[in-house]
């Protein structure tokens, strides 16, 4: 079976809702089933990528570090939308830092977060085979 | 009569914290939780509102809210006073009414 291109758009902040969490851990098994994986970040999805969240005071799950396992998985498609980012006052640097080691050039470690434009993503949507929503 | 006002939710997502800061009378007090923090990160459309109603309203907001979601301290609008959650219960008894923007 030929494999299919997966974007899963994120639109959710991490903690208020479980749509972040789930979302997650559905990208993790359809990683796991080889399928080509692509995530974007938009509006407040973006808040899910910051760093030093610490859920120690709220009684829940912290899955932000678990963000750091997609790259062993091979998902190194990650795109975080520019105006999201900027209409709430954060840039690429507060973000976790994602990488992956790329087979075809001797696993050199490469950065998986890609900050673009409304309009780079929309034809990165538009190439996707499946869209799923979170 | 004093009123707190609760806003949980993110003013990115909801316009629940634009209510809020319309219908708020002075002296009225508003505290940030949950998705409400987000409202605090400088540089953001939701801080400069908040920053403008500072010298009308007493803003506090839910620290353990904020550690979860990774806004530092340091990345914050000034005027902001933190509070645990023991802070929080007392802060509902010195009002005389709760208005929770849902």
């Amino acid at each position: 079976m030929a494999s299919k291109k997966f974007l899963y758009i994120n639109r959710k902040a991490p903690h208020g809702s479980i749509y972040a969490q789930e979302s997650l851990e559905v990208v993790l098994i359809g990683a796991a089933f080889e399928q080509n994986v692509t995530l974007a970040f938009i509006d407040d999805g973006v808040y899910q990528l910051l760093q030093n969240q610490d859920t120690s005071g709220i009684g829940t799950k912290n899955f932000a570090p678990t963000f750091r396992a997609l790259g062993d998985y091979d998902v190194s498609q990650i795109y975080v939308e520019r105006e999201s980012l900027e209409l709430r006052g954060l840039s690429k640097d507060d973000l976790i830092p994602l990488t992956y080691e790329d087979e075809d050039d001797d696993w050199a470690e490469k950065d998986s977060i890609h900050v673009v434009s409304s309009l780079e993503l929309a034809d990165i949507i538009e190439q996707q085979d499946v869209i799923l929503n979170f | 009569m004093s009123v707190l006002h609760i806003v949980n939710k993110s003013p990115f997502e909801r316009n629940s914290l634009d209510c809020c800061l319309r219908l708020a009378k002075a002296d009225s007090a508003i505290i940030l939780i949950e998705d409400g923090i987000y409202a605090l990160q400088k540089n953001s459309a939701a801080a400069d509102k908040l920053q403008q109603v500072l010298s009308k309203h007493r803003i506090y907001a839910l620290q353990p809210d904020l550690q979860a979601r990774g806004v530092n301290p340091e990345n914050m609008l000034e005027g902001i006073s933190l509070l645990d959650y023991d802070g929080f219960v007392q802060l509902t008894t010195e009002y005389d009414k709760l208005q929770s923007w849902l």
